[in-house]
């Protein structure tokens, strides 16, 4: 179980202090996926690399009974001018993990093929999040915290994120963010929105994404949210 | 299994994690710093070796006046080393931290370990460039062996102590203030020449000799003579002095680095 508590953020910024969270409390246990919608800067991506231990809140406490994985985002944890194999070493090490293994997992996951022996810098972000999925995929979490990385990619790589992810995974803690409202839709099984610094919890998502869509002042097409483009 | 780190650790777990991190972190410097390609991580030691050899051909070509009988070639050897001890390990270290918030993502990776990492390589390559070159003239017969090799370890450390502890309280400080960074460069260029390494203490009149054994490092470098050169080198130096003011600039590091650590937003 993962117990937050009125958990602050505050950033200084040159137009004074930038409350981000202000007063955010839940509990999180074993088998359930947590889907936060918010706006672009809304402080999900905060939220969760406080909840990784990764950085500090400025009051508040986070608990846990649980490991937590570190936040599977864009960029966050490896380093662009190292090759995918060096990344792959370093993480191994970091998490006392064996090498040789996981090399051959991502190897087979990824599929990047030659590029793992290329620098970072050289990949394009879909590759960049395969890398980083497969890698994160090897160690085993109570908890993960997905911060848009499963939902990008293409449809075949999606599927199987999806297969690793909630399959052979589905008894795990989850906190997913993302952009994609299908997505969070399908695989969360509760849902809440961040807007202003504050966090309100709901028990089914249609009742979130309206909050969420009338919050941010949009008017979605209808039959939004889209999960397959409809072909004639 | 390794990620499970939120139950209360006891010490031994703790400092086996400590220490799986410092490897990790170490070896990925080693990595990017000196890649894969010509001679690899050999650059460590080659690199302050070149810089060492360069300036002894200097020293000797140009008869340096050191203002003592000394051998110019252990003279420029014990000064020049430590030298690169001391003002490498903060260069290395400021901005340090900028280059690897991605690396906090990671929750068992910390500010310090990032600094620490660094200095044990830029320690390893100072210290290997010494000791090899030491070993290479007394071997040709440039260079008598030392008098006593464990004072040139105590006065080595010493320096290394303060270079380090200045080094981490720099990097830490850097992040907060770029102004450091424009800083450090002059100020590191300047102190150079003070530093003892360029000449023996006691050849100075006695008024320059207080005011440059104000300076940390001449202490280490008088230690380092005095190990090799025996009562020949007539050095000055002050435990007393030199050993308060390096745990003084630790303390005031190591707050640095936890101010530093609250308030870094890993990226």
């Amino acid at each position: 179980m993962i117990s937050v508590r009125d958990l602050r953020k505050v950033y200084p910024t040159r137009m004074g202090d930038k409350l981000v969270l202000d007063g955010i409390s839940f509990d999180l246990g074993m088998g359930e996926r947590l889907g936060i919608l918010g706006q672009n800067g809304a402080g999900k991506s905060t939220m969760v690399r406080l909840i990784s231990g990764a950085e500090k809140p400025t009051a508040g406490t986070i608990k846990s009974s649980l490991s937590i994985s570190w936040p599977l985002a864009f960029g966050g944890g490896f380093q662009y001018n190292l090759t995918g194999i060096d990344n792959i070493r370093f993480i191994s090490r970091v998490y006392e993990q064996d090498f040789e293994r996981n090399l051959a997992y991502v190897e087979e996951f990824a599929e990047l093929g030659p590029y793992l022996r290329e620098p970072l810098r050289s990949y394009s972000s879909g590759m960049k999040a395969r890398l980083a999925f497969a890698i994160s995929m090897i160690i085993e979490f109570d908890c993960f915290l997905i911060d848009e990385i499963a939902s990008v990619g293409d449809a075949r790589f999606h599927d199987k994120c999806n297969h690793e992810l909630f399959e052979r995974r589905g008894n795990r803690a989850m906190v997913i963010v993302s952009h994609d409202a299908a997505y969070i839709r399908d695989n969360c099984t509760r849902w809440a929105v961040l807007h202003g610094g504050k966090f309100k919890e709901y028990n089914d998502f249609e009742h979130a994404y309206a909050d969420f869509k009338e919050l941010i002042g949009w008017k979605p097409p209808p039959g939004w949210p889209f999960v397959e483009p409809v072909i004639a | 299994m390794a990620a499970t780190v939120q139950q209360q650790a006891t010490f031994a777990q703790s400092l086996q994690v400590q220490l799986r991190i410092l490897r990790a972190l170490f070896m990925r410097e080693v990595l990017t710093r000196y890649g894969r390609h010509n001679i690899g991580f050999l650059w460590l030691f080659v690199e302050p070796m070149i810089f060492t050899l360069g300036v002894t051909a200097l020293w000797t070509a140009t008869k340096s006046v050191h203002g003592s009988n000394l051998p110019i070639v252990a003279f420029a050897l014990t000064g020049y080393s430590s030298v690169l001890l001391w003002r490498n390990m903060p260069g290395r270290c400021i901005g340090a931290l900028q280059g690897s918030l991605s690396l906090l993502f990671h929750r068992n990776i910390r500010v310090l370990d990032i600094y620490v990492a660094r200095l044990m390589l830029e320690f390893g390559g100072a210290t290997i460039s010494f000791t090899t070159l030491g070993l290479l003239f007394i071997s040709i017969g440039w260079l008598a062996p030392p008098e006593d090799i464990l004072e040139i370890a105590g006065g080595w450390l010493i320096i290394a102590w303060f270079g380090s502890a200045l080094a981490i309280w720099l990097g830490a400080l850097s992040h907060e203030y770029e102004l450091v960074d424009k800083i450090w460069h002059p100020l590191a260029y300047l102190i150079f020449p003070l530093s003892g390494s360029a000449f023996m203490v006691d050849v100075l009149p006695k008024l320059a000799q207080e005011v440059v054994l104000y300076l940390p490092m001449v202490h280490g470098v008088e230690i380092v003579r005095e190990g090799y050169f025996g009562a020949a080198a007539r050095a000055h130096y002050n435990l007393s002095y030199v050993l308060p003011f390096c745990l003084v600039l630790t303390g005031l590091a190591l707050f640095q680095v936890r101010k530093v650590a609250k308030v870094v937003v890993p990226e």
